[in-house]
């Protein structure tokens, strides 16, 4: 168990490109961060550097109290869960699960004890003496966990673990994280581009884009007020709606935002609203439906009720407290 | 996987026709022609031959030339593919460990694979050329007195290295293309699991190379006893005293110089089936311990 602190962490390629620049971020013992960003936002690079896999070359990275930016990746104790798993082929599951303690000298009984658990928790004890290519995506997963369980190191770190499995099983398996880590107490930083993943995974996120840190927070915090536009466009689902301010000048207490921002939830239909919307599109989702139209030529998505009155134009009312407000061009939030 | 329909029943044969004929001419025929020689004993001018049955087979059996050639042939072998396929994946591993330069130095590294196998005898009959020589100078210098065509132990190093030296190329490509199939996250994910760069090797990479190695296995030794002919004929021819007569030197010797071509088919026949059966050997237990 320990505490990850990244000072001023930053990675420039040999190239001359910055792929991680500034980051900081300190993380708690036992604390669950989820790194989120669009593809080639810097995050796994971000993860391998804390692994070793990746050369530092700004700032450091410290785990516990040890700054571990020269230390092997085998010193550092970590263990990784990569996203194609990273299976051993040739080694039975039970090879795969003991190779890192045979590595470390770890007496014979003590791996049989540690290996035994681990399939224990993870409901693998059936597939021990099986090759990962006779498991399904999902039992390979559980594996790949198991051998980063059977370290007990003092932190774990997922490389999207989840994007390889169907949609079904993902939902599964992000609630087994979820409960081995709470039950376990273990350190984690886990990436992943998918802002659902890192809403219901995370003690904190941290949400990256362009290599730099945008927002850290709950995600409570990051869906309540997004630290900018980036940030409130990529977390939540359907995505918050940005609105260039010139598009709705009659909005009161808008005049000096460059862009609205408002979530498709908080949009609701009146008859006197200030916003007229034409309807371009309507999908069904069973329990609602998402109203997709424009006003003013900007686009803009609605949830409704699945039992909602609709017409080809609608007006559109909101809370005041619910508008975002960013600057124009930085995209920072300013109210 | 796209399967095409012909409807035209000629048109495959037509397709296959240029490489069935091929095979055809330069295999099988020539090979049906050695085992019908290999029946048959021919008078000194070649103008009558009688059957003989099995007496040309027999007469290899009772030679003690023979028996030498097959042991020389052994000993051959084993340490062309030996060397050769342990070199190249020396090398193959320090290519494919290297970020820049790669592509340059697998090109450079295929070039002997153009050469010839006499170009490549003669090539290496000058660097160890006991007068004209540079190894045999260096060699003097710290006290060995090479001598290929006086030592046996010489002459048999002679044609492992040069025939080894041809084979390099070919194993390295493959080695290389073997080695980068081995996905990078296997490697970290062994370093994590606190394995160093050798272990990671022996315990990781090498098993994935294992197709690609039986593979070459098969193929180097088919190598070493067919198509070495060339450097052979090129360095020692057979020399001293048979001590690098492989089997496939002495076809060629007994036949065509000997003119004893009863015997000679017999021996490529002998030849053939023991390639025949390594090969089979190696598929049947060899390859029950390889990794797909």
């Amino acid at each position: 168990m320990a505490s990850i602190t990244l000072n001023n962490l930053g990675k420039v390629y040999p190239g001359g490109t910055r792929a991680v620049g500034d980051v900081n971020i300190d993380i708690a013992d036992g604390e669950f961060i989820v790194l989120v960003g669009p593809s080639g936002c810097g995050k796994s690079t971000l993860l391998r550097m804390v692994a070793g896999l990746e050369n530092i070359t700004d700032g450091e990275v410290r785990i516990g109290e040890r700054v571990v930016n020269q230390v092997e990746p085998a010193d550092r104790d970590i263990a990784m869960v990569f996203q194609n798993y990273a299976l051993y082929p040739h080694m039975s599951v039970r090879q795969n699960l003991a190779y890192g303690l045979k590595n470390r000298r770890t007496p014979k009984a003590e791996i049989d004890r540690r290996v035994n658990e681990a399939a224990e928790i993870l409901q693998i004890g059936q597939f021990l003496d099986r090759k990962p290519r006779a498991l399904s995506g999902g039992q390979r997963q559980r594996v790949a966990m198991g051998r980063a369980i059977v370290r007990e190191p003092a932190a774990f770190l997922f490389d999207e673990p989840l994007s390889n499995l169907d949609a079904k099983l993902r939902v599964a398996m992000r609630l087994e994280i979820k409960e081995l880590q709470k039950r376990l107490r273990t350190t984690s930083l886990y990436v992943t581009h998918d802002q659902l993943e890192a809403m219901t995974l995370a003690d904190r996120l941290v949400v990256l884009n362009g290599g730099k840190v945008e927002q850290i927070g709950t995600p409570l915090e990051v869906y309540r007020r997004p630290a900018s536009a980036f940030v409130a466009g990529f977390i939540g689902s359907p995505a918050m709606n940005l609105i260039d301010a010139r598009a709705v000048p009659h909005l009161p207490g808008t005049a000096h935002a460059g862009t609205i921002g408002i979530r498709p939830e908080d949009l609701t239909v009146t008859p006197d609203g200030p916003i007229l919307m034409d309807v371009l599109a309507v999908e069904e989702l069973g329990a609602q439906r998402l109203v997709h139209g424009q006003t003013g030529g900007e686009k803009l998505t609605i949830t409704l009720p699945s039992d909602s009155e609709l017409a080809d134009t609608l007006r559109l009312g909101f809370d005041r407290a619910s508008l975002h407000l960013f600057h124009r061009e930085t995209g920072v939030r300013i109210d | 996987m796209k399967r095409t329909i012909f409807n035209n029943q000629l048109l495959p044969w037509l397709l296959l026709a240029p490489q069935l004929a091929i095979t055809f001419i330069f295999f099988l025929w020539p090979a049906g022609q050695a085992i019908k020689q290999s029946f048959l004993r021919e008078d000194a001018f070649g103008i009558n031959s009688s059957f003989v049955g099995l007496a040309n087979f027999r007469a290899l059996l009772d030679s003690p030339e023979y028996m030498n050639s097959l042991q020389v042939t052994a000993v051959f072998a084993v340490l062309v593919t030996a060397l050769s396929m342990g070199l190249s994946l020396l090398l193959a591993v320090a290519v494919d460990r290297m970020i820049r330069s790669t592509r340059l130095y697998t090109t450079l590294l295929v070039w002997p694979y153009a050469v010839a196998p006499a170009v490549a005898g003669i090539l290496w009959w000058f660097i160890f050329n006991p007068t004209i020589g540079v190894m045999p100078y260096v060699l003097n210098v710290i006290g060995y007195d090479w001598n290929h065509i006086s030592s046996k132990t010489d002459a048999m190093i002679l044609v492992v290295v040069a025939s080894a030296w041809k084979q390099i190329s070919y194993n390295f490509l493959f080695f290389v293309a073997g080695l980068q199939a081995v996905p990078a996250s296997l490697r970290e994910a062994a370093a994590i699991d606190g394995a160093g760069p050798v272990r990671r090797f022996f315990d990781i990479t090498f098993p994935l190379l294992s197709p690609t190695t039986f593979f070459l296995l098969v193929v180097n030794i088919v190598y070493a006893m067919f198509d070495t002919f060339g450097v052979i004929d090129a360095t020692t021819e057979g020399g001293p005293a048979q001590a690098t007569n492989i089997m496939v030197y002495k076809v060629y010797f007994d036949g065509f110089v000997g003119q004893n071509i009863g015997s000679s088919a017999a021996q490529s026949v002998v030849l053939m089936l023991l390639v025949v059966t390594l090969t089979v050997i190696q598929f049947r237990w060899v390859e029950k311990k390889v990794e797909y």
